[in-house]
């Protein structure tokens, strides 16, 4: 019996030990953009255009191009992926033309985000002609980001209990109202799940929008989506290595707006989501 | 006799697995046949192929045939114009996440009805008849999901009762009810057989005996036996069916 209890307390020290070591560093990181990019903040870092080469200034650009990318490619990449996993959890039968779709999302998933970037700039940029902008970087990060709302999207259709299936079917409803108004509702929280973990990675890659549509430097804000933008991450990568002599606290600063908006974004969906849960 | 629906050498296979083999049988207008017969003896199988919902099974095979009122429902009918005639009470009752109201009106809605004063009385009407309109008049727009299990489970007749069905299945409605949620039940089972044709799939050889104006015994996907309830219970022809109502098996 003591022996029992001895083991007990090992397990969950283990455990616990294994969950501060995830949590330590995130923490880490968390404390070290705050303390080194806190005192670059100021309504003028935010709000202005950058000046002398980018040593000085705001990232204002930065930070409207990193918007308006996760807006478009999100508005693309959500409504596709969330269609395409209705078909594959709700339509499709399983057969191999369905295995293989799902095994082509896995590895989708699985290919890195440098390769996403190349594809971009060879379909978008130059085979469809939509040059370096906007448009392209949009759908080479939707493209990147899709395996993820289907995964998610399907996950989430399958937790809907068959019952509900069952029930609406036996009221007389179709296959498509059933889905509408029976599993769908009920699936929305999970979907948005989805659709915050891909707000993340959209905001946070460089990879993908180094070839289709990142600027180093644009003196003036986008007006369509055919313009190139300047976004937080390249802009990041661009003043640590390219740019010599940039207070360290700018970069830091760069890094914790990044960070901050992700979380602005990620709370908003968090917000909406709970709403939806609480309808249920 | 009115005949309501017509099941002709119905065979059903799930994958490999025989569910019910070569099974005729008829059913009455306004009767309320009662199925009894012990686990895997193919009793909800049948109550499922009569509002297709083994549609749905991968892997389901069928042969023989299905008529209500002279149509064949697997080749003259639309699934969805079926299942509204043909109303299904599940074992367990399981109402959608969503209010009263609206659980009562999801049927009618999915079949195109918006008019507001028709969903209101459609709403009152059915409940009504589901023994459950005292208990929620008040309360309608809450949440489904803050119901007893034995309300739900009016509920969900409510539910079915709003699209004027002709025949309604009860699959074990009363399995996971206390005794006076089920009595109530049977109370609106017996009031609906006026006119409704009721099929009930029962575990509970005693309610079958109680509501039933038929009763059929199902053994092994077979039809063993099927006659009025009270002969069946008195003096049933096939030593199986006595075997099984004394409690020797199932």
């Amino acid at each position: 019996m003591k022996n029992e209890t001895a083991k007990q307390k090992i397990g969950f020290g283990v455990l616990f030990v294994a969950t501060l070591a995830v949590v330590i560093p995130v923490l880490m990181i968390v404390c070290l953009i705050i303390s080194k990019g806190w005192s670059a903040l100021s309504l003028e870092f935010l709000f202005t255009m950058p000046r002398d080469g980018m040593r000085a200034g705001g990232i204002f650009p930065a930070i409207i191009g990193t918007f308006y990318l996760v807006l478009t490619s999100i508005a693309f990449s959500l409504p596709i992926g969330v269609l395409a996993a209705i078909y594959l959890s709700e339509y499709a039968q399983d057969n191999l033309l369905t295995r293989t779709i799902n095994l082509a999302i896995i590895n989708l998933a699985g290919v890195s985000s440098v390769v996403f970037g190349l594809f971009g700039l060879s379909l978008f940029v130059i085979f469809l002609k939509f040059g370096v902008s906007i448009i392209s970087g949009a759908l080479t990060l939707g493209i990147m980001t899709l395996p993820v709302i289907i995964t998610t999207t399907r996950e989430a259709l399958r937790a809907v209990p068959k019952s509900y299936r069952e029930v609406s079917h036996s009221l007389g409803a179709s296959r498509w109202q059933t889905i509408r108004h029976s599993v769908l509702p009920f699936a929305t929280p999970g979907i948005l799940t989805g659709a915050i973990l891909s707000i993340g990675r959209v905001a946070g890659e460089t990879a993908p929008i180094l070839f289709t549509v990142a600027a180093f430097y644009l003196p003036k804000l986008p007006h369509s989506l055919g313009d190139q933008v300047m976004a937080l991450p390249y802009h990041l990568y661009v003043t640590t290595t390219q740019i010599p002599g940039i207070p360290e606290n700018y970069r830091y600063g760069t890094a914790l707006v990044l960070v901050g908006l992700v979380l602005v974004m990620n709370i908003s969906a968090v917000v909406i989501r709970s709403k939806y849960r609480k309808k249920k | 006799m009115n005949l309501k629906i017509a099941v002709r050498e119905l065979t059903i296979h799930f994958g490999t697995c025989r569910a019910l083999d070569n099974l005729s049988l008829d059913i009455h207008k306004n009767e309320l046949l009662s199925i009894i017969g012990p686990a895997n003896s193919g009793k909800t199988s049948f109550l499922r192929a009569l509002n297709r919902l083994n549609d749905f099974e991968l892997e389901m095979r069928m042969s023989g045939s299905i008529l209500l009122d002279g149509k064949n429902i697997n080749q003259d009918m639309e699934a969805e114009d079926l299942r509204k005639k043909v109303g299904m009470i599940f074992a367990l009752p399981i109402p959608l996440p969503l209010s009263i109201y609206d659980n009562v009106i999801y049927g009618p809605k999915m079949a195109g009805v918006r008019d507001k004063k028709v969903l209101d009385d459609l709403v009152e009407e059915s409940l009504k008849s589901a023994y459950l309109w005292d208990e929620v008049k008040d309360r309608l727009r809450s949440s489904a999901l803050n119901l007893s299990g034995g309300q739900q489970q009016r509920l969900c007749i409510a539910r079915t009762l709003a699209l004027k069905p002709d025949v309604i299945l009860y699959d074990e409605p009363c399995s996971g009810l206390d005794p006076i949620s089920t009595a109530k039940v049977e109370e609106s089972m017996t009031e609906l057989k006026k006119d409704h044709t009721i099929v009930l799939v029962t575990n509970n050889t005693k309610q079958a005996a109680r509501v039933g104006t038929r009763t059929a015994f199902f053994l092994m996907g077979e039809l063993i036996e099927i006659d009025s309830t009270d002969k069946i219970f008195t003096a049933p022809s096939d030593p199986r069916t006595n075997d099984y109502i004394i409690g020797r098996f199932g």
